[in-house]
């Protein structure tokens, strides 16, 4: 038993996170709330996370070269637009090809923009994202005049899906041309606490996953190695620690810095095209809604490292999922904050830290009689949890991370000491 | 500093703008449309009398969006989420001026100062979230506009709707401020009775003007704030507190965008409605850049702006997508800010060189 206490002790951050994740199952068990943990659920959750991991990884690598980019809205934005449009002439893949590129221009007209002229980093993205969508307002006006279905705010449907496989055995997918079991469907269907569960999350991200997002799931074990175990991912970090160092060792700052912000540029781009061609089959005007915005902020959170990113990402693909699928669950949640609230609050008040347990406790209480006294939450609340998520995540993370050191100043080739 | 770099530094923006209309040019001949119609026909349609009275009337929340985000930039922080904080203060000044019923000027005052307070408490949270848990603010500030335009929306459909006439329906939107909460149009005291109106809040964005010029150059806490924006570490050995400077600041600077809203709320739609213009917040951080955070600088911005949006309206008419707009926009402003940023950076090294030539002289 003493055992248990030390470890609740010494890993009081897992310890709460266990926690969460325990009563979120409990929670599940309740008919109403059911949608909490389906394979339905976590497959949208996935869906809806990769756009964000992806402008996230792409902000990671602008970001260790030392150059902050709010301007990931904007590069999202020419990867809808292209994305959408190149996959409705040619096809999806002509689609994710597009979209790439879109958004690796903005990437390279931010990088001439803060790295050739020195330009400070937040008025340049600033500047991109208000370029991008004056630009893509136009593009529309100019390509789809003539379409009866597109616009200027939205494109005509994109033909064409990228096609999706199955693990075999776990999730049904064939095997050697042959069905296999459903495994894991069968498992979620007994409604066995936890098991079931577990069985709903690695079912929604095994089954039916589509070619394009496998390959942007690879891409961040790609990123931690390419970041972490090359040459290249070296000078790309140093540049963004100390870049005079760097200099005199001879790497090339402007170029470093170049390949960072591009790649950022592309990987928005690609984030664009995946949220058109893989979510709504279709460009519409305000479509990113600021998920540029959270992958920065989850770039932020998630200590500028790809399994950070993963997380934060994932966490808002759950929440914009619930959102989504079912109302019933999102209202569930506000009986999971509560229980939390009131947990923290009475570990607070057993560490002599009255007014912030006093406040915890308010809350806690709050958030239950809303839960009692209510039975959805209302749609324009659910909208931004994303946003509240993130302000509440960087509250209580902000001062426990490290950013690059450099990032976000400007600099000059000889200006150094 | 020498004459020709005063110049110089003067026609930075004439040079940008060139440049801009160089790169609008270009795009113009690619989608196959004459450049000199195309701006004959804007500057024609631009300056009629009826498009002055709309630019004019345009400029005005502008203007007051820029200087919301100058008072930011002065000292080193960027506001971006004016957007967010003038809908949530018009919308909350729009309903307490509807149930509200004083003497006129005391009415329209207090809504003034209602918009003022809500969006400052609104800008006051990324503050406060800066100094106590180290958020930066783009990031809160960006947060809060899509928690605030959320807030809004619940707002103006479940609590301040009005009920259509069989009182059935709910119609997101407030109800109207009686006539002494509005401001009448200037067309009567100019004597131009036959052109559309001309809203009145355009003395109090004069004001507004007027106002950040003495806090900024002529109050010792605006003095603190450009010279915590410049050097933060001398700054604070002057004796000058940043956390609270920070607060201020951004209190300071949502105070200012609750004033946005206000030339549309007690002067054209007397109400909020889900017509009330949006994407001001955004479209001021533009002009306060296109105007280098200069009280007039920032005003000539807004009129162009202004200018551009109204005289593009013509354009759809003989064939031009309109949008052209948009995206002249977007160039000026990124086409502005790598020019002054070159400027000033060559400014800096002739100033240099000038005066290690000086010391040379005097040894």
């Amino acid at each position: 038993m003493s055992n248990f206490f030390n470890f609740i002790k010494d890993n009081k951050e897992k310890t709460f996170f266990i926690f969460i994740l325990f009563w979120l199952l409990v929670i599940a068990q309740i008919e109403t709330y059911s949608q909490l943990t389906t394979s339905g659920t976590f497959a949208a959750t996935m869906r809806l996370a990769i756009p964000i991991l992806l402008a996230g990884l792409g902000g990671i690598f602008s970001e260790r070269s030392g150059v902050v980019n709010i301007g990931l809205e904007g590069m999202m934005i020419m990867g809808t637009w292209f994305g959408a449009w190149a996959a409705w002439l040619y096809g999806p893949w002509w689609g994710v090809a597009a979209g790439i590129f879109g958004g690796l221009i903005f990437g390279l007209i931010h990088a001439i923009a803060t790295v050739s002229f020195q330009v400070d980093h937040i008025v340049s993205g600033v500047a991109i994202n208000i370029l991008a969508a004056g630009t893509a307002r136009f593009f529309s006006v100019v390509a789809y005049a003539n379409e009866s279905q597109g616009g200027a705010t939205q494109s005509p449907r994109i033909s064409g899906e990228i096609s999706s496989f199955s693990l075999p055995f776990l999730s049904g997918g064939t095997f050697l041309g042959n069905e296999t079991i459903d495994l894991l469907r069968n498992l979620e269907d007994l409604n066995l606490f936890f098991i079931s569960d577990i069985s709903g999350l690695l079912g929604g991200l095994t089954r039916d996953i589509s070619y394009l997002s496998f390959i942007a799931l690879s891409l961040v074990p790609i990123c931690m190695w390419v970041l972490w175990s090359t040459p290249f991912g070296l000078q790309l970090r140093s540049v963004g620690e100390f870049p005079v160092g760097s200099e005199s060792l001879g790497i090339n700052v402007y170029l470093m810095k170049y390949i960072g912000v591009t790649l950022s540029g592309a990987f928005s781009g690609l984030a664009g095209a995946y949220l058109v061609i893989e979510s709504s089959g279709i460009y519409r005007e305000n479509q990113t809604g600021g998920r540029g915005f959270i992958a920065l902020a989850s770039v932020i959170f998630g200590n500028w490292r790809p399994t950070g990113v993963l997380m934060g990402s994932g966490l808002f693909g759950y929440a914009d999922a619930l959102q989504l699928r079912s109302e019933e669950s999102v209202h569930g949640l506000l009986l999971l904050i509560s229980i939390v609230l009131l947990a923290l609050s009475i570990y607070l008040l057993f560490n002599k830290k009255s007014r912030n347990g006093a406040i915890s406790l308010l809350m806690a209480f709050g958030f239950g009689i809303w839960f009692l006294n209510s039975t959805s939450v209302p749609n324009e609340f659910v909208y931004f949890t994303p946003h509240i998520t993130t302000l509440v995540v960087l509250s209580f993370a902000s001062q426990r991370l490290r950013m690059p050191k450099s990032v976000g100043q400007p600099y000059k080739k000889g200006e150094g000491g | 500093m020498k004459i020709y770099l005063k110049i110089l530094s003067f026609f930075t923006p004439v040079i940008a703008l060139a440049i801009s209309f160089g790169l609008t040019t270009f795009i113009l001949i690619m989608i196959d449309r004459d450049p000199v119609e195309t701006f004959t026909l804007m500057f024609d349609y631009g300056t009629t009398g009826k498009s002055i009275i709309s630019i004019l009337n345009r400029s005005i929340p502008l203007y007051i969006s820029a200087v919301a985000v100058a008072v930011g930039f002065k000292m080193g922080m960027f506001n971006i989420g004016v957007e967010g904080q003038y809908i949530l203060g018009a919308l909350i000044a729009a309903q307490v001026g509807a149930v509200l019923i004083l003497p006129r000027p005391l009415h329209v005052l207090t809504i003034f100062i209602v918009a003022a307070v809500v969006s400052g408490i609104w800008a006051g949270i990324s503050g406060y979230l800066k100094v106590k848990k180290g958020v930066h603010e783009v990031i809160s500030t960006i947060m809060l506009n899509y928690i605030g335009a959320g807030i809004v929306a619940y707002l103006l459909a479940n609590v301040f709707f009005e009920k259509d006439e069989n009182n059935s329906l709910k119609v997101p939107q407030t109800n109207y401020l009686s006539e002494s909460g509005q401001l009448p149009p200037l067309n009567n005291i100019l004597g131009i009775e036959d052109l559309p109106n001309l809203n009145s809040f355009i003395i109090g964005a004069v004001f507004v003007g007027i106002f950040y010029y003495w806090l900024v150059w002529k109050t010792s806490l605006g003095f603190d704030l450009r010279a915590t924006g410049l050097n933060p570490v001398a700054a604070k050995f002057s004796g000058a507190d940043p956390n609270k400077l920070i607060v201020l600041a951004m209190l300071i600077s949502g105070g200012i965008a609750g004033l946005v809203g206000m030339s549309n709320l007690v002067g054209y739609f007397h109400r909020y409605t889900i017509d009330f213009p949006t994407g001001l917040g955004f479209a001021g951080i533009t002009v306060a850049l296109l105007g280098r955070n200069h009280p007039v600088g920032m005003a000539l911005g807004a009129l162009l702006i202004s200018f551009l949006e109204r005289s593009s309206q013509i354009l759809d008419l003989n064939n031009i997508p309109k949008e052209i707009e948009r995206i002249m926009q977007g160039i000026v402003i990124l086409v502005v800010v790598v020019s002054y940023e070159v400027v000033r950076r060559y400014i800096l090294t002739q100033e240099v060189k000038l005066a290690s030539r000086m010391v040379d002289k005097d040894e």
